[in-house]
């Protein structure tokens, strides 16, 4: 009786191992809902979070009872888990209609694979409508001189924050330089208060810092040779400093203790800033209208101060120079049928940014990307803040997409792994450079 | 198949004999067939379909182009592979030496009758009933330094940088994972001392044993095959812990806490890299079969043999 015994035992030994050999493969395994529409709708999937899916809720609601025969169908996803989902449903071919994003390496991805559709025709048909957004917001959305998407939503540069309250207390002004952001960290460390706050376990945020040094460092030249792929574009001097500048400001403990174990999913970086245990942070437009919302009459009561962000002695870059995103994106899927495509830019062109939605993101505290909006910036409450963004979208010599959103998606991955790494001080700003110099290309 | 019939003298008694066996087993045989299409469909295909995948170079959307052995090189000489085994096996022996003595106690605990005990090990069951998903959201609230558990009950020690410095990142990860699963191996645990036959324990009450001498002596040896099933669930388990890891720390900080099936995930779903990813997921197969069969080894020749002669 010996061989059934050994068979089954290899069986069994198989039949353990199955489950993750299965995880293993089809970790990309449902297309989940919204995949196909019947009639001739679109489908469109969306971000969930407030208030953009309510505003997008009722846009969408508005065009369907005007266009019975265009409905849009949107399904709604977390932030996070909606990257990894688009990307695999499009690889599967069960993208929906509407592919929402932020352009940039990932939009070239999905352009170089035939999966979007090229509008730049259709845009030309259109002139009105490509008129009516910022000139500058169809940078990210054109690959190789074709535009595949239509860009959408509000303009997010990223802005250094800080709580007036605390440097009134401090008897200091926010920084110009970054000698005064060093002196700062002193001042506010002596007080018993974190300087900067920071959520640097999405890595992303910590990203932002080096997306600005960089610029002012270097000037914009340095990350537009990264992102044309230049060879040795990272071993560029400016990334060095740039690296050799945040471990001397994690050194001096400018970020708050912890910052690691602070995620910015959970809004915990902006609590900091205004429950005063920090002084100052740097982060997306976005978070002005979060913490008006939530930030218990901090905005309201005029507490929050914003500023550019500092210049470095002996850099290149304009002080007027930005970095965020410049607009969020939709594409059209090559997959879906002309009646989804018709729907869907029947939808671009009458749907989306109405003068209802332009009003709910500028009551929100965000600024929309289309032209003709100064008279309604300058007589909502948030005027102050939503000008100083405002300018910044349309005057700034230089804006540069977010880094991650610009690379492609493998040398991002690779980007953010670093940076955790160098704001850890596991790695040297030099073997920064050089892990980065390999992603190129990639 | 048994070899004393096969080479039997041919008398016409053992041939029937064989043909009979031969009949039985071929209808025996039909049974298995809808387990193995579903091991074919879900385990066999699959497997090589990432096989396959892993001599490809593909970003998961645009077309799938051969790579030959890049992958393989490419993959086997970079240094985070390493990092990712280790930190595996770390993962994997911590676990295993966390989990099994509080499992065991808390098993043989609550395999006694008593009323509180038994509504003792409902409380012990819950953690199971939660997604991995939650508990590790639920632990990062908890334990963030400026707003959770530290602040809220006043106690200092709590307000550490868990998510920040790599080691306590990694032991705060093997604490959830036993907090997590502790339950199920205590409930197979609970399941195995029931199986010990009383009489085992009144006779050494006789002689003149202790509880500590019955647990060493009895429940401990009639638990053998308990433990290694156990620890198999374990350790090959391991290999799979994805989903808490990636929501409490996300691999971080650095890479501390990147595992083999994370870094899998991180490569082939975060940077477009099938290929590699494919690679990794090989190697995982790899090592979760020749640890699956070391373990059943372990269990010895004589594991079809019962525990309980002279009873």
């Amino acid at each position: 009786m010996k061989q059934p015994q050994t068979s089954r035992r290899s069986f069994l030994a198989l039949a353990a191992l199955t489950p993750f050999a299965v995880a293993a493969t089809t970790a990309c395994g449902t297309s989940g809902p919204g995949a196909s529409s019947a009639g001739g709708g679109a489908s469109m999937w969306y971000l969930s979070g407030e208030p953009n899916q309510t505003t997008m809720q009722k846009a969408v609601d508005a065009f369907n009872s005007a266009n019975p025969d265009n409905k849009i169908e949107v399904t709604y996803f977390q932030n996070d888990a909606y990257k990894t989902k688009i990307k695999t449903a499009i690889g599967a071919g069960q993208a929906p209609t509407i592919i929402y994003g932020w352009g940039g390496g990932t939009l070239k991805t999905y352009a170089e694979a035939n999966q979007v559709d090229d509008l730049t025709g259709w845009f030309d048909e259109n002139k009105d409508l490509k008129e009516k957004f910022f000139p500058a917001s169809f940078g990210a959305a054109t690959v190789n001189g074709k535009i595949y998407a239509l860009p959408n939503q509000y303009v997010a540069p990223i802005v250094l924050f800080y709580n007036k309250e605390l440097f009134e207390k401090a008897g200091v002004q926010p920084p110009k330089t970054w000698d005064d952001i060093m002196s700062l960290v002193k001042t506010f460390n002596g007080m018993g208060v974190a300087p900067f706050s920071l959520g640097g376990q999405s890595r992303w945020t910590s990203m932002m810092w080096l997306e600005y040094l960089l610029d002012r460092i270097g000037g914009p030249g340095v990350f537009t040779a990264i992102f044309e792929g230049k060879p040795n574009a990272w071993l560029d001097p400016a990334v060095i400093e740039t690296g050799t500048k945040i471990q001397e400001l994690v050194t001096a403990e400018g970020f708050i203790k912890g910052f690691s174990s602070i995620t910015a999913d959970s809004n915990a970086d902006q609590a900091l800033l205004f429950t005063g245990k920090a002084a100052m942070m740097l982060h997306g437009s976005w978070t002005y209208g979060a913490m008006k919302k939530g930030g218990q009459n901090f905005v309201q009561d005029g507490k929050l101060g914003f500023v550019q962000f500092p210049t470095v002695a002996g850099g290149k870059g304009d002080p007027k120079n930005g970095v965020g995103n410049p607009a969020q994106y939709m594409s059209i899927s090559s997959k879906a049928t002309e009646e989804e495509k018709e729907s869907a830019k029947k939808f671009f062109k009458d749907g989306i940014l109405t003068e209802t939605v332009i009003d709910t993101y500028i009551n929100s505290g965000s600024v929309p990307i289309v032209n003709g909006i100064e008279d309604k910036l300058n007589t909502s409450p948030d005027k102050d803040f939503l000008n100083f963004v405002y300018d910044m979208a349309k005057n700034a010599p230089s804006f540069q997409q977010s880094w991650d959103q610009a690379l492609s998606p493998t040398a991002a991955e690779a980007l953010l792994n670093n940076i955790d790494q160098l704001f850890l001080k596991s790695i040297t700003p030099q073997q920064f450079a050089e892990n980065m110099n390999a992603t190129l290309g990639k | 198949m048994s070899n004393a019939v096969s080479t039997a003298p041919t008398t016409a008694a053992a041939r029937t004999e064989s043909e009979q066996t031969g009949k039985r087993r071929a209808a025996l045989a039909w049974l298995t067939l809808p387990a193995l299409f579903f091991f074919l469909v879900f385990a066999v295909v699959p497997l090589a379909g990432v096989f396959i995948l892993s001599f490809t170079s593909w970003d998961g959307i645009g077309a799938i182009g051969a790579a030959g052995l890049g992958n393989w090189f490419s993959v086997l000489a970079d240094p985070g592979l390493y990092n990712a085994l280790g930190l595996t096996f770390l993962i994997m022996a911590a676990s295993w030496l966390v989990q099994t003595p509080i499992s065991l106690l808390l098993g043989v605990f609550t395999a006694g009758s008593q009323r509180y005990r038994a509504a003792l090990a409902v409380l012990y069951f819950l953690p199971l009933l939660l997604s991995s998903a939650a508990v590790a959201i639920a632990f990062k609230a908890l334990l963030d330094p400026n707003f959770g558990l530290a602040t809220g009950l006043g106690l200092p020690f709590l307000a550490q940088d868990w998510l920040g410095v790599p080691h306590l990142a990694l032991g705060l990860a093997i604490f959830v994972i036993a907090w997590q699963f502790v339950p199920f191996h205590t409930l197979i645990y609970q399941g195995g001392v029931r199986q010990i036959p009383k009489s085992l324990y009144e006779a050494a009450e006789i002689d003149g044993a202790g509880t500590i001498k019955q647990f060493f002596h009895i429940t401990l040896p009639q638990l053998k095959y308990t433990i290694i099933t156990s620890s198999t669930l374990m350790v090959v388990g391991s290999l799979t812990y994805f989903d808490l890891i990636f929501v409490l720390t996300g691999g971080g900080p650095g890479n501390s806490t990147r595992i083999l099936a994370l870094d899998m995930y991180l490569r082939g779903f975060r940077a477009n890299l099938m290929g590699p990813a494919s690679v990794i997921a090989v190697i995982l197969v790899l090592i979760g079969l020749a640890l699956a069969l070391f373990l059943q080894r372990l269990g010895g020749k004589d594991k079809q043999g019962s525990q309980l002669e002279g009873l």
